[in-house]
């Protein structure tokens, strides 16, 4: 059974804003089912008594001091943005027609 | 509209409503949650950012101290678990307001959890509401909508971003269902959101303002027929910007949605924006499911574990919470619960007890800040805390009227003066000439003008009827534009006329 359909990698690539062709849904779902499949594999060797890995290093709080450092020039801020207008990015609708 | 013929303590015989409170609280950390950005408000757009917040790849994340421990601090005056060890999580969407496509949140490990307040809806009524859970995020950017009707977002054509706000610790405060409070529902809700703010701000981590943004709130709303195991369809308000609006965006959506009820209808799980000019709601962009924001542990932060010695340290350092300090000061003060209530409504506490620690009696304190205080704060439309006197001008102002150099009418007069800006009571004192006439002297010379003036009631006085001697006091005082002890000037009179008051 295959650990992920054709129409759900659709709809990730829906919610991650990816153009992707028929053509593309086909490679993409047999190639994650591949990558998915292989990762649940470690699940049966792992007993119940190691828990999941999210972090490689073994640290806990890390933190800051509450001490304010300068940021960047609104100019250099600005320069990267495709487009701009009175100091802020200027951004598409956001909302399509029927939202 | 049928919601406007049905009344609130109709409808709520045949349903029972269930509420859940999400507020968001915007800390006043001097930096932002993950990188060393100000977060000084009002600043001009974009000057407050920097690689982290703006996303730019290469950059890291590290948090803030003092917002973690703003955060422990809210869990443990809300009675909650802290937790030993949690995680922070990346709730991804696209919208422009995050640069980075994802927000920094926590998702199935909150730093504090499974809590409760205690809440006074109405002296003597105290329902208690559970916290599910409190845990820390960062805020997003503003964006302004171009092109549609009055900035809002549908029918805009273009947004305008601004970055300053994005990255500035929130911290997410959520109750467990609010159960069984019946037609109470509405002021439990407004209820529970002002303790939370007078609790937030005795923390002194955020200045709680709701009309700045500080302090947001959303309103989960849900009826199900009396009786009924089941819970209905909850809907979510959003947009609810003042405490008088929680009351009122409660009220409204109970009566929605029971007239959708009443008609054989199905509530929607939505999301609804309230207007504060009509006090209604109106349905808002269709709500994402949780799963689709793909949470995930983030990779960039390692865990947070707060080891006890750290959690009980900072439970150690927590001020007195309010609704405690109001019933020690109440005892204090031999107040009754109306009295404080009526302290507290006029912002007058904190004023108050620091003119008592002046050296004020609290009746005095009370009189000043409750009297003519509030009728000149009211007058101009401010604050009491606004007004241009502190606690230690109105100590002071007592004090000349305890000893006697300041009578009620004066003192009020002086006062006026240090409204003006003139200086301290005693310099507004001296510079316009005004004190209770104390040399006996002067005194006993405007009352033997007052006799010889006014034959007919000094007969009266000495033919035995002391009322009169009203008219005699009055002429004294007139005499001396009102800088006399009328008390004095009395016993005085009856002293000549040879009778013993």
């Amino acid at each position: 059974m295959a650990a992920i359909s054709r129409e759900e990698v659709a709809h990730l690539a829906r919610l991650a804003r990816l153009a992707v062709t028929e053509e593309e849904l086909d490679t993409f779902s047999v190639q994650l089912d591949v990558i998915l499949q292989s990762v649940a594999r470690i699940g049966e060797v792992a007993a119940t008594d190691i828990p999941p890995t999210s972090h490689s290093v073994p640290l806990t709080n890390v933190l800051r001091e509450d001490q304010p450092r300068p940021g960047l020039q609104r100019d250099a801020v600005l320069a990267g943005a495709p487009d701009a207008e009175d100091g802020r990015f200027r951004v598409p609708r956001i909302l399509d027609e029927e939202a | 509209m049928t919601t406007t013929t049905l009344s609130l303590e109709d409808v709520l015989t045949r349903y029972e409503p269930v509420l859940g409170l999400e507020v968001h609280v915007e800390l006043g950390t001097r930096t932002k949650m993950f990188c060393g950005c100000p977060t000084t408000f009002g600043a001009e757009p974009n000057t407050q950012v920097c690689p982290v917040c703006l996303g730019l790849p290469g950059s890291l994340p590290v948090a803030n101290r003092a917002a973690v421990e703003a955060t422990i601090r809210i869990g443990l005056a809300l009675n909650c678990q802290i937790a030993t060890w949690c995680r922070f999580a990346r709730k991804n969407y696209f919208y422009p307001d995050m640069p980075k496509n994802y927000q920094i949140s926590q998702y199935d490990e909150p730093l504090c959890f499974d809590g409760w307040l205690d809440v006074e809806v109405e002296p003597g009524r105290t329902v208690r509401v559970g916290i599910e859970r409190v845990h820390l995020e960062e805020d997003t950017g503003k964006t302004q909508h171009i092109g549609g009707a009055t900035g809002r977002i549908h029918g805009a054509t273009e947004s305008l971003v601004d970055y300053n706000r994005a990255g500035i610790p929130l911290v997410e405060i959520v109750t467990k269902p609010i159960t069984g409070t019946g037609a109470l529902a509405p002021a439990v809700a407004r209820a529970y959101v002002t303790t939370l703010r007078d609790v937030i701000r005795a923390l002194g981590v955020s200045d709680v303002r709701m009309e700045q943004g500080s302090l947001r709130c959303d309103v989960n709303t849900s009826l199900h027929p009396v009786g009924a195991t089941e819970w209905g369809t909850r809907t979510e308000t959003k947009n609810v910007n003042s405490l008088r609006s929680v009351e009122r965006a409660v009220r409204s959506e109970i009566l929605r949605q029971a007239a959708v009820l009443d008609a054989g209808g199905q509530v929607i799980q939505e999301t609804r924006h309230f207007h504060e000019n009509t006090g209604e709601t109106s349905p808002g962009r269709s709500k994402e499911t949780a799963t689709d924001y793909r949470y995930f542990p983030e990779p960039d932060l390692v865990p947070l574990a707060p080891d006890p010695a750290w959690v009980e340290k900072l439970r150690a350092e927590l001020p007195e919470m309010p609704a405690v300090r109001r019933r020690r000061l109440a005892a204090a003060w031999k107040l009754s619960d109306a009295d404080m209530q009526a302290i507290v409504n006029a912002g007058a506490l904190d004023l108050i007890e620091a003119t008592v620690a002046a050296g004020a009696a609290p009746e005095a304190a009370r009189k000043w800040w409750l009297g003519e205080l509030s009728r000149v704060a009211n007058e101009q439309g401010v604050e009491l805390s606004e007004l241009p006197v502190t606690p230690t001008h109105v100590a002071e102002l007592q004090t000349l009227v305890d000893s006697g150099r300041l009578n009620d009418r004066l003192a009020r007069v002086v006062l006026e003066g240090v409204l003006a800006g003139e200086g301290t009571p005693e310099q507004v004192m001296a510079a316009r000439g005004l004190e209770v006439v104390s040399d006996l002297g002067a005194l006993e010379a405007a009352v033997d003008e007052a006799i010889a003036a006014n034959a007919d009631a000094a007969e009266k006085v000495r033919g035995g009827k002391v009322a009169a001697a009203g008219v005699l006091v009055g002429a004294v005082m007139k005499a001396t534009r009102g800088q006399a002890d009328a008390k004095k000037v009395r016993e005085l009179i009856l002293r000549k006329l040879g009778v013993e008051g």
